[in-house]
């Protein structure tokens, strides 16, 4: 299990910026994490583990893709957590977060979510281990993820729409964050990616780092060496660390994580508005969320209201590693816009039967516009499927004129 | 203005004769002009130290009546810079404290680079950290700060620049504050400590917390005024809490709804100030009578 930053601090970023009141709970956290997670106290890793293979599906393969490769003259490679149980990443975390949970004596779980990917999988994980659950979900990201919002009802679990702001993911934090403080004693706020206080980018890190620990293996055994370019999309960046963290070392290999472009990477300060979220390319070092990162903000430190096609990357700030990383050189931050990402979204439904979610079509984005720039052999996360994305994903491609597309206009009449 | 602000231990001479009254109004809400109006009101009202809020569009601690109020402040332009010059305007003779986040605080001046006179080591973001903000907050005449984001952990930088500029840092105690982590904050406190009366966030309530009550109790030994804030709606709840041995009581959310129902009703500021003032007065007048209460069995502070 990896140790890095045992601190909780990456470099300049990272810490504990939160209320006194919930610092208690995040000193009981950090001892559970360093106990059950670091430590496999009472075989927890064991008990996570099995888990993830029974009821998660784990592990997903590494798969070649003969129709990509043949596109751009390279070897290219998916690493399918799309065929995670839920259809994303996200059960590693909400699985080994809900069980720490359990362990830990906790009664009840809270979530975030944005595109209700997150909050999909914490419902899934809360009622396969019994636990009540509730989420809270941007008004306009219940709008435009309806399917998710469903399925968390399903699985049992309450949805609480934040009608603040914008109503998308960083007002639902917020939100979580509050419930939290008012239910600090019995309840355990099941954060949604490698961001927040310490320890929640060291452990979600953690539970997500299986992603990489298997395509290492898959691919050594596949090609009987390392790609020479990991990619994977950023939102908050836990999909991106889990599927960087056993690649971190291999100096040879570069890493990629595509932000979200959104429409335009340029500002309106006077709005509050950044029209992207893409804080590891463009954005400042401040304190959001309990953690000091980059942030899209204005020069007073007001946040920014940012804008992505995909809610699940539509976030102003962003991991503290993460930023650490780019920070360092280890990690190129890129980003590829809205377009870029739709177009993207249909070439690889049509060219590998793979319909991925708006977020991951950035990674794809990326690698048609700088495939010569990524070596012979790439591999790239598919973060999720796009199931929930449909409605969305019509809608925005009806506006633009995508070469690709298919015409849905004859089966007009919704989904 | 008063010129006498801005030392360090006027926050806690404000404790020094009876309970304190401690209001709380965000700066701007819900314009530049009326916010200066509604302050000062309290002012006349009875208060012994004044929170203005220097509204952060992340406001993690607030319930709904003051993200609201925030809203408000932020669509009316409220800024750092327009908050030190509301400061500076404000007419009254009470310390003031500023409460905000740490995001704001740490990006104060941040663009610019250190002159020659402010040679201090720069933050490794290339900004200079807390300190051009406590320098400018200092130099308007507040006399200290609460950051409910910003817990002992995190403060050493922000403690240092307080330090050096003579204001003090007031530390947040929760109800789930025990033990030695309640023993290590009290080390970090100066001016009060604002005892957090419930889990949660801000907010009126219409009942007393009985947290607050054995919050207090793990604090008596220590011999700094306690304020408690979270939930104070009525004179009755500011006499009750006095009388359980407070020092002083803060009040938000309660005033802020006078400002929020003036702006749905349209009501002219001197009407909506009027308000203001009557209320302070009866959080005031209710917390003496607590006072009054407490001091045959406890002896007062
Ligand atoms: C499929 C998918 N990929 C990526 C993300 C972005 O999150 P992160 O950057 O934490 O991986 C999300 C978030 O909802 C998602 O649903």
């Amino acid at each position: 299990m990896t140790q890095r930053y045992a601190d909780g601090k990456f470099g300049d970023y990272g810490g504990q910026y939160v209320p006194e009141v919930l610092m208690p709970a995040i000193e009981e956290l950090t001892d559970a994490y360093e106990r059950y997670v670091l430590g496999n106290e009472d075989g927890f890793m064991d008990e996570f583990r099995a888990r993830l293979r029974d009821f998660g599906g784990r592990p997903t393969p590494t798969q070649y893709a003969e129709r990509l490769s043949d596109r751009y003259d390279r070897e290219v490679y998916l690493k399918r957590e799309d065929l995670l149980h839920g259809g994303a990443h996200k059960l590693n975390n909400a699985l080994g977060q809900v069980l720490l949970a359990k362990y830990m004596g906790k009664e009840r779980i809270v979530a975030e979510t944005g595109a209700g990917q997150h909050g999909t999988a914490t419902a899934m994980a809360a009622a396969h281990l019994g636990m009540p659950c509730e989420i809270y979900m941007g008004e306009r990201d219940i709008n435009r993820q309806r399917p998710n919002v469903f399925r968390m009802r399903l699985n049992g679990s309450e949805i609480t729409p934040v009608t603040t702001g914008r109503g998308t993911l960083k007002e639902a934090i917020s939100e979580t964050m509050r419930d939290w403080a008012t239910n600090v004693e019995d309840t355990h706020y099941v954060i949604g990616s490698i961001v927040g206080p310490h320890p929640f980018p060291s452990m979600v890190r953690d539970f997500h780092s299986v992603i990489s620990t298997e395509t290492r293996r898959q691919l050594r055994e596949q090609t009987g060496g390392l790609p020479d370019a990991v990619l994977a999309c950023a939102g908050g960046g836990s999909n991106t660390m889990g599927m960087f963290t056993d690649f971190v070392d291999d100096e040879d290999v570069e890493l990629y994580a595509v932000e979200a472009g959104g429409s335009t990477l340029d500002v309106d300060e006077e709005a509050g508005v950044a029209p992207n979220s893409a804080s590891l390319s463009t954005g400042e070092e401040g304190v959001l969320h309990g953690a000091r990162t980059k942030l899209l903000q204005d020069t007073d430190g007001q946040i920014m209201e940012s804008h992505s096609i995909s809610s699940g990357l539509d976030y102003a700030g962003v991991g503290p590693e993460l930023a650490h990383l780019v920070d360092e050189e280890r990690v190129n931050a890129v980003n590829v816009d809205d377009d870029s990402a739709l177009e993207a979204f249909h070439r690889l439904s049509q060219l590998e039967g793979v319909i991925p979610a708006l977020e991951t079509a950035h990674a794809f984005g990326y690698l048609e516009e700088h495939h010569e720039e990524l070596g012979e052999t790439i591999v790239l996360n598919v973060s999720g499927r796009g199931d929930k994305d449909l409605q969305a994903a019509i809608e925005e491609t009806e506006q633009r004129d995508i070469e690709a597309a298919p015409s849905m206009a004859e089966f007009s009449g919704g989904i | 203005m008063a010129g006498d602000r801005g030392g360090g231990s006027d926050l806690e001479a404000a404790f020094a004769d009876g309970p304190a009254f401690v209001p709380y109004l965000a700066a701007g809400d819900p314009d530049y002009d009326s916010a200066l109006a509604y302050v000062e009101a309290l002012a006349r009202g009875g208060a012994d130290v004044i929170e203005l809020g220097l509204p952060f569009s992340e406001p993690i601690a607030e319930g709904p009546t003051i993200q609201s109020a925030v809203v408000r402040a932020l669509n009316a332009g409220m800024t750092p810079d327009r908050f030190f010059a509301f400061v500076e305007d404000l007419d009254v003779d009470v310390p003031l404290v500023c409460m905000t986040y740490y995001n704001l605080i740490y990006q104060y001046g941040s663009s610019e680079a250190p002159s020659a006179s402010d040679s201090r080591a720069t933050e490794p973001g290339g900004g200079q950290g807390p300190r051009p903000f406590v320098k400018r907050a200092a130099a308007a005449g507040l006399s200290g700060f609460v950051v409910p984001d910003l817990p002992a952990e995190e403060a050493e930088p922000l403690r240092e620049a307080c330090d050096e500029f003579g204001v003090d840092l007031v530390f947040i105690v929760a109800p789930t504050t025990e033990g030695d982590r309640l023993r290590r904050n009290m080390e970090h406190v100066s001016g009060y400590v604002y005892v957090q009366a419930r889990t949660g966030v801000t907010g009126a309530r219409d009942d007393v917390s009985d947290q607050t009550e054995r919050s207090l109790q793990r604090l008596a030994d220590y011999d700094v005024p306690k304020a408690v804030g979270f939930g104070i709606k009525t004179g009755e709840h500011a006499a009750r809490i006095v009388a359980g041995g407070a020092d002083g009581v803060i009040v938000g959310s309660a005033l802020v709804d006078i400002v929020a129902e003036g702006v749905e009703n349209d009501t002219p500021t001197e009407e909506v100030a009027a308000r203001l003032e009557a209320m302070a007065r009866e959080l005031k007048t209710g917390a003496e009578r607590g006072y009054e209460q407490r001091v045959p069995q406890a002896g007062g502070n």
